[in-house]
């Protein structure tokens, strides 16, 4: 059934979707968030019929055009690229995987397309009302997209509502509602879009803040400010208080990828949240290599608490998933391995069965298939079977990058919370900008919650390794078996074009900025 | 309503969607027609900009219709979605390679400091306009005449050639209908032209164009339309779902589903009447015309390799590896769930057509160009 498998093809074409992910995803929150903003300003407008305003919502709308445009075009690589190359993915999983990308093409994306071209153009051809009515449902279909891509990732961080067919070898869908409601949906969604409105507040108080420090267009700037600063401050404590969900859920839910993010090797009760540390590689201590910390600061029973409110709470470490721990009920990788093996072995002779027309045989097996005891003895374990003859650490995620990611993130949010309150309360005193200082940390500030996010996602999905669906599909099964070289020429081609397509996109946005709301 | 429906049913009915949004691509596809002849007919600086104009109000319709059209056909048919991508990797990477260039360029082809300069996005649109039509012309094209895979027990693809797909493009039988395509695509564009421009140099070179495409469209079709009835297609044994090849297969479908022989025969006409309205009237409606006859000749086209018990997907390789639509679809309850969604799209349609008149009351001319806030 998996015939050797070349790894270099695997961390290849890992590392292409993992460029054209990350590319993509330095435009998609700027249009989620930026869209909205545009929304308010231009809603202020036609309340107030000022033009000062209308020249405020112009110039937002001009920098989200540029934005949208390249967002489109590394986005459309995504949604091929699960069938390109991860095919077998694309098979095994696709009767849940497909239908969120094609709902998210129906409802959203022709929304999105649709009331984008009214905003734009409709300024002198539509009337007032129903272009700002396009300019609500851009965003609204904006962030109705990130829902249906959001449900999907969160079901491969978290397979429910699914059956495993051995006659189509796929899983199938047994309910809708399970995976677009799973908790873990829900909370995606809510921590990516409120993280990304955040992220657009912070990027319009940072350009506006540029033109205070020139003293141009100070009332634009100032009421560009207000507006992102408010949206900004709400937006901060949503995406702190649902990533604090966040958290949780994954401990309860991938409890490797949690262990991995706080580098705990050894569970315990009490466990202490590392709020700050460095780590250095050690390979002479098991698991092999074992990540050590050359400094940390810790708050004592923090991550006890954060996961069950009570320090009493015993998290479990790397250790105790990889080698088990029978007392809280951990069971070890080799017995995982083997009841996953069992599993694959006994599809396959199912398959057989059915060839040879062998009808008991079938029917036996077949049976198994539909026994609840036996899905959760055995089918439950089913990707760990791939590892039959691997070495066990090829099991753990990059603990170093993950870790780093995860508090990176973390402290960047604190950041964030700050600032906004702070540019917030000086506006509505009226006294923003007129601290040249501050302007400054604005400016600084700025590309920082790129950094967040993107290291949010880095968290997400090297945190799952080497999962591609959670503990049923390796990303060696779910690869396709294409030549290593194929995939290079590809990322290459990809990495080329998007940086240059990036060079562009910056180089006009800039210009575009430095113009300010009255130039052409 | 949808849960009563058997199998087949839905997966007949999902056929049929996806079908009908990839001739609604086809369709949509005179942006790509018109982007080919952003030089050929836009001589100055100011007919370019309205050409790509007049286009750039309705690229995205064609990129999401792209987009979802994969999606839907992820969503009912994955086996094919996981097959073709995953196998066909370099046409359908070369396809879309030409998507990502044209994304950008109407939003940045004449924005200050744009990097690499007006002309390169217009190559890039010219490039798009030629890739893109003619690859998926000669990517459909492998519907009727196979291509170069087998499927294992896990349902996982390998493929035989070393290019990945590419070979499609050396048959003559899939080159007949990139270059049908490609063609279409250009006449489509010039009637979309006629229908939306005013411009008196604009409206001369497009209509002498006109002539020269629709003559190369309509040979490139015949030779396509009269090669495919004659030629043996990937039959099914409805009992034992084995594949076989059958002389005149797809002639025999033609005449065993008469709406579809209709469909096609009607189709045909509307597209060859809107290319003489082009030619002989003034007015611009054409594209009216050769718009859904369009739709409904690839419409039947699809019907034609997938309906009366034929594989839509088949292997010229490895016959048994075909894909029908009975055992490349999702599984039951799926198709359901997607049924229900199927239901907004008349909506969607609806005000997607009323957006599309909202913007093209006014016909696109150089004036507008000067006062238009928002130009690309």
């Amino acid at each position: 059934m998996l015939e050797s498998i070349d790894m270099s093809l695997v961390d290849w074409s890992r590392g292409q979707f993992a460029l054209t992910a990350m590319f993509h995803w330095i435009f998609v929150p700027l249009t989620l968030g930026l869209s909205f903003i545009v929304a308010f300003m231009h809603t202020i407008y036609v309340r107030t019929g000022s033009e000062e305003w209308k020249r405020i919502t112009k110039f937002w709308m001009k920098l989200f055009g540029i934005n949208f445009a390249i967002g489109v075009s590394t986005g459309i690589i995504l949604e091929f690229e699960f069938g390109t190359n991860w095919s077998n993915y694309s098979w095994f999983v696709g009767d849940i995987f497909g239908a969120p990308l094609a709902i998210e093409g129906i409802l959203a994306f022709f929304m999105e397309s649709t009331f984008i071209a009214i905003m734009f153009f409709g300024w002198n051809k539509v009337s007032k009302r129903f272009h700002l009515t396009a300019s609500w449902l851009t965003a609204f279909g904006a962030s109705l997209s990130a829902v249906w891509i959001l449900v999907a990732n969160a079901w491969m961080q978290n397979p429910v509502g699914t059956v495993f067919n051995p006659d189509m070898a796929r899983n199938e869908m047994t309910s809708f509602w399970d995976v677009i409601f799973s908790d873990l949906a829900v909370n995606k969604f809510l921590h990516t879009v409120t993280s990304s409105f955040l992220l657009a507040s912070v990027f319009v108080i940072g350009v506006s803040a540029w033109f205070l420090l020139r003293n141009k267009e100070v009332l634009f700037a100032r009421r560009s400010t207000v507006v992102a600063a408010v949206f900004g401050v709400i937006a901060a404590i949503a995406t702190i208080a649902t990533g604090d969900t966040s958290a949780r859920i994954v401990a309860r839910e991938q409890p490797m990828k949690f262990a991995a993010m706080e580098a705990l090797y050894e569970g315990q009760t009490h466990a202490p949240l590392v709020a700050i540390g460095a780590m250095r590689t050690d390979t002479s201590k098991f698991p092999n290599p074992r990540e050590e910390f050359i400094f940390k600061i810790e708050i004592p029973n923090a991550l006890s608490y954060m996961v069950f409110l009570t320090p009493s709470g015993f998290i479990p470490g790397i250790t105790d998933l990889v080698y088990g721990n029978e007392e809280q009920g951990f069971m070890p990788y080799e017995e995982r391995i083997e009841r996953g093996d069992v599993a694959i072995q006994t599809l396959k002779e199912l398959k057989k069965a059915k060839d040879r027309g062998d009808e008991a045989t079938y029917s036996a097996l077949r049976e198994k298939f539909s026994d609840p005891v036996w899905l959760d003895e055995y089918y439950a374990h089913f990707g760990f079977g791939y590892y039959k003859g691997r070495q066990l650490k090829e099991l753990i995620p990059n603990v170093k990058l993950n870790f780093y990611a995860f508090h990176t993130m973390v402290i960047l949010g604190g950041h964030f919370l700050i600032f906004t309150l702070v540019v917030l309360w000086l506006s509505v005193k009226n006294r923003w900008g007129n601290h040249k200082w501050l302007l400054w940390v604005a400016l600084l500030t700025m590309p920082m919650p790129w950094i967040a996010s993107q290291t949010g996602w880095v968290l997400a999905e090297l945190g799952r390794q080497p999962w591609v669906v959670y503990e049923l599909m390796p990303n060696l099964a779910a690869v396709t078996r294409l030549k290593p070289a194929a995939v290079q020429v590809t990322f290459w081609i990809f990495l080329a074009t998007f940086t240059v397509l990036f060079i562009a996109e910056i180089k006009i946005m800039v210009t575009q900025i430095k113009k300010g709301p009255g130039g052409k | 309503m949808f849960g009563n429906l058997s199998l087949l049913a839905l997966q007949q009915y999902w056929f049929i969607i996806v079908s009908l949004l990839g001739s609604i691509l086809v369709f949509l596809f005179f942006v790509q027609g018109g982007q080919t002849f952003l030089f050929r007919i836009g001589k100055s600086e100011v007919e370019r900009t309205i050409i790509v104009n007049t286009l750039g109000r309705k690229w995205e319709f064609t990129f999401t219709t792209l987009v979802t059209f994969g999606g839907a056909f992820f969503a009912s048919f994955p086996l094919f979605y996981a097959t073709s991508f995953g196998g066909a990797y370099w046409v359908w990477m070369a396809i879309l390679f030409a998507f990502v260039i044209q994304a950008v360029s109407y939003e940045f082809r004449t924005k200050a400091s744009n990097f690499l300069g007006q002309r390169t996005y217009e190559w890039f649109l010219f490039i798009n306009g030629l890739l893109g039509t003619f690859l998926v012309g000669v990517a459909v094209a492998t519907f009727f005449s196979g291509s170069q895979f087998s499927l294992n027990e896990m349902n996982s693809v390998s493929w035989a050639t070393e290019a990945r797909g590419l070979e499609a493009a050396l048959s003559p039988f899939n080159l007949s209908l990139g270059l049908t395509v490609f063609f279409l695509a250009r006449v489509l564009g010039l009637l979309y032209f006629q229908k939306t421009i005013d411009n008196d140099n604009i409206l001369t070179r497009t209509k002498k164009a006109l002539l020269y495409n629709a003559i190369l469209f309509v040979v490139f079709f015949l030779t396509f339309a009269v090669w495919l009835m004659l030629r043996e297609g990937f039959a099914v044994n409805p009992e034992s779902g084995e594949v076989f090849m059958e002389p005149f297969k797809y002639f025999h479908n033609l005449l065993a589903m008469p709406v579809v022989l209709v469909m096609f025969l009607v189709g045909v006409l509307a597209v060859l009447g809107g290319i003489a309205a082009g030619l002989l009237r003034e007015g611009g409606n054409g594209i009216w015309f050769a718009g859904p006859g369009t739709v409904l000749v690839v419409f039947s086209l699809f019907m034609l390799a997938g309906f009366n018990n034929t594989a839509f997907y088949p292997s010229a390789y490895d016959l048994q590896s075909s894909l029908t639509i009975q055992n490349s679809s999702s599984s039951h309850y799926t198709l359901v769930a997607l049924s229900w969604v199927s239901l907004v799209v008349p909506f969607v349609l609806a005000y997607i057509i009323y957006a599309w008149r909202a913007l093209n009351k006014k016909k696109i001319d150089e004036k507008e160009m000067q006062e238009e806030h928002h130009v690309y």
